[in-house]
């Protein structure tokens, strides 16, 4: 290779060793209940459902260019299934994966309407439906309106051994779903993906098939976000539809993504984590820590639109879980073998990924 | 039944007023505000503060929040709306949805969980009604709403075809930079544009704290009665959000009297079936879903 030329990198030495660490990562949780109390270990579930939640909600809207302000809709579905599957007498715990997979399934047909509507309208549309079969919930029977009802068959298992269960299956499902994520937007679906995010217009003009792309999303989001409702009520025990249909979990979607960096990999995950955080030490504040992330999101969606993954991205030529490709421009030739780009060398055409 | 029916038409104007902001809003800047609603029952805390507290009777207190609501408005557009819609179509929708969740949760915050009517600050208005032919009852507040809702869209809509302003307004909506090139202040128009539109919505708060019960968390619903009504009304012009209005309230009426819990059903499943018929005869995307042709001529 010519010392001139450019390279294209699918990933750095950086991104490698991201890789290798985050697997590391997954390991160490899955070991970590032996050293954690009960209350920790509940609260590191939560986390793991922060970030299938910040992850889904990303790759509809960072990545699909689909900002919903309905997801809660398939959160609520995915307790509301659970309870239905497990009422029917399926095993709990098979109950909230089934679940997620008849949520995936719902999502298909309302995906035939809603994508045809656009920004805003799509957004608002979501709500429309989340608010509509919130009503429809409260009609069923066993639901009993908004007194709610309980996953009771999961009783039949002791307290700890339901906490470990739940724990592992929480961080299972976000490591599958983080998984299928990046190998969805690594492939070829992926580039599709933000060329349509790019110019929608333009992708279609090139052959992208802009509505089965967005489809696709569509439908991957709303199972993920079905598991987390599902994974939630496996938690919470108790089903009130007025706390799984809350438009505050699309807010809690919206605040990680903007913070963390929307139409970034990591910064979804690092969205989750700072409001995992942040909830820990504010959320005894009640109404106030609410403010204060309807405020930050606002804050960010004006000044730091990129959040901050985004900007430390830019700033510094950071890639860990690379899901698109750069081009690097040797400076000499002595260059062009190194792992050790610095940033300093790295001239990318800044592809967006 | 007729009676009903005559309720049903009645409710619509209110609907009609709370929607129309949000259609005038998404047909000047291609914005929708998702603290639409929020922002109608900030207004309608401010008037119950203004009653409760300084004794001031809510049609007067408007004297003293529309203008506010006004201020609001242009504020909202400079200082956010502005900004974030250089970022793209989505970033809007982010900013205001953010904004929904400080307003909503401060109101609690200052206001609590109760809930709370203007009703009893404006007299024997809130429940005195009208026999008509049949002995049809119909409220006297309904019957003002309906007519303010009939006035307003009337003179927005000679005001915007009618003056200067109104006119400038227009070129803006259909192309902002065209409009420059003529020598019209986009930013300036677009200001105003959502000055008026919070003015709307005042009142609309105004009327939905007289004839109803709010509490801090109302603003959502508000929201979507308000998009519901726009999208089915649709393209045809102002008055299409009147006639929205009217086919949400009668369809709620309906889902009511289908079923003790059906109220709000039955507007949600009207929007969704009109929705349904507008895409499957518009063969093209959604793009002007709310838009209306404010480029008209009369």
């Amino acid at each position: 290779m010519s010392a001139a030329s450019p390279v294209i990198e699918r990933g750095t030495a950086a991104s490698r060793i991201a890789g290798i660490g985050v697997i590391a990562i997954i390991l160490l949780l899955a070991l970590a209940p032996q050293f954690l109390s009960a209350g920790a270990v509940d609260r590191m579930t939560a986390l793991f459902i922060y970030v299938i939640l910040a992850a889904m909600w990303n790759a509809l809207a960072g990545f699909g260019g689909l900002v919903s302000v309905g997801q809660q809709v398939f959160f609520g579905l995915g307790a509301y299934f659970a309870i239905r599957l497990a009422n029917a007498g399926l095993n709990p715990f098979v109950s909230l994966f089934v679940s997620a997979v008849v949520v995936g399934a719902v999502s298909w047909p309302i995906s035939l309407f809603m994508l045809r509507l656009r920004n805003g309208e799509f957004a608002i549309g979501m709500w429309v439906i989340a608010a509509l079969t919130h009503l429809l919930v409260n009609l069923d029977r066993l639901i009993q309106g908004e007194t709610g009802t309980s996953l009771i068959s999961l009783n039949v298992y002791d307290a700890p051994t339901r906490r470990l269960a739940i724990y592992w299956l929480a961080l299972a499902s976000m490591a599958a779903l983080l998984a299928i994520v990046f190998s969805v937007l690594r492939g070829s679906t992926g580039a599709a993906i933000r060329a349509i995010r790019d110019n929608e217009d333009a992708a279609a003009s090139i052959g992208v098939r802009v509505t089965g792309t967005k489809r696709l999303l569509f439908v991957l989001a709303a199972f993920g976000i079905g598991i987390a409702g599902a994974l939630w009520l496996a938690t919470a025990i108790t089903f009130q539809p007025k706390t799984y249909f809350s438009v505050q979990w699309t807010a809690y979607m919206i605040f990680m993504v903007l913070v963390g960096g929307i139409g970034t990999f990591e910064g979804a995950i690092l969205g989750a984590l700072l409001f995992f955080l942040i909830e820990t030490w504010f959320g005894g504040t009640g109404v106030w820590y609410l403010i204060g992330l309807g405020a930050t999101a606002l804050v960010f969606s004006l000044l730091l639109p990129r959040g901050l993954w985004g900007t430390l991205e830019e700033r510094f030529g950071w890639r860990l879980l690379s899901v698109g490709y750069r081009v690097r421009l040797p400076v000499n030739a002595s260059d062009t073998t190194g792992g050790t780009a610095s940033p300093a060398q790295v001239t990318t055409s800044r592809e967006k990924a | 039944m007729t009676n009903q029916i005559v309720q049903g038409i009645l409710l619509g104007g209110y609907y009609a007023l709370i929607a129309c902001g949000l259609s005038f809003m998404f047909s000047v800047m291609r914005i929708i505000n998702l603290a639409h609603g929020s922002l109608a029952v900030l207004s309608a805390f401010a008037l119950w503060l203004l009653a409760s507290r300084f004794h001031v009777p809510p049609f007067y207190g408007l004297a003293i929040v529309l203008p506010l609501m006004a201020v609001i408005g242009w504020a909202l557009q400079r200082f956010l709306l502005e900004r974030s819609a250089r970022g793209g179509a989505l970033l809007p929708i982010l900013t205001t949805f953010g904004l929904a969740i400080v307003i909503d949760n401060v109101l609690f915050e200052q206001f609590g969980a109760d809930t709370r009517s203007l009703a009893p600050f404006i007299g024997s208005l809130s429940y005195d009604s009208w026999e008509w032919p049949g002995s049809i009852y119909v409220g006297k507040l309904a019957v003002i709403i309906f007519v303010t809702a009939v006035v307003l869209l009337g003179g927005l809509q000679l005001f915007l075809t009618r003056t200067g302003l109104g006119r400038s307004i227009r070129a803006t909506s259909e192309d902002p930079d065209t409009a420059g090139l003529v020598g019209v202040d986009a930013r300036r128009a677009n200001a105003l544009a959502a000055a008026i539109a919070m003015v709307t919505v005042g009142l609309a708060g105004a009327f939905l704290g007289m004839r109803a019960t709010f509490d801090p968390y109302a603003g959502a619903t508000q929201l979507l009665f308000a998009f519901e009504a726009a999208v089915i009304g649709g393209a045809g012009s102002l008055w299409g959000t009147l006639v929205g209005g009217i086919v949400l309230a009668l369809a709620q009426t309906l889902g009511a009297k289908i079923h003790p819990q059906g109220f709000l059903i039955g507007g949600h499943v009207a929007f969704l079936i009109v929705l349904f018929i507008r895409l499957s005869t518009s063969g093209l995307g959604l793009r002007g879903l709310l838009h209306l042709p404010t480029g008209k001529t009369p």
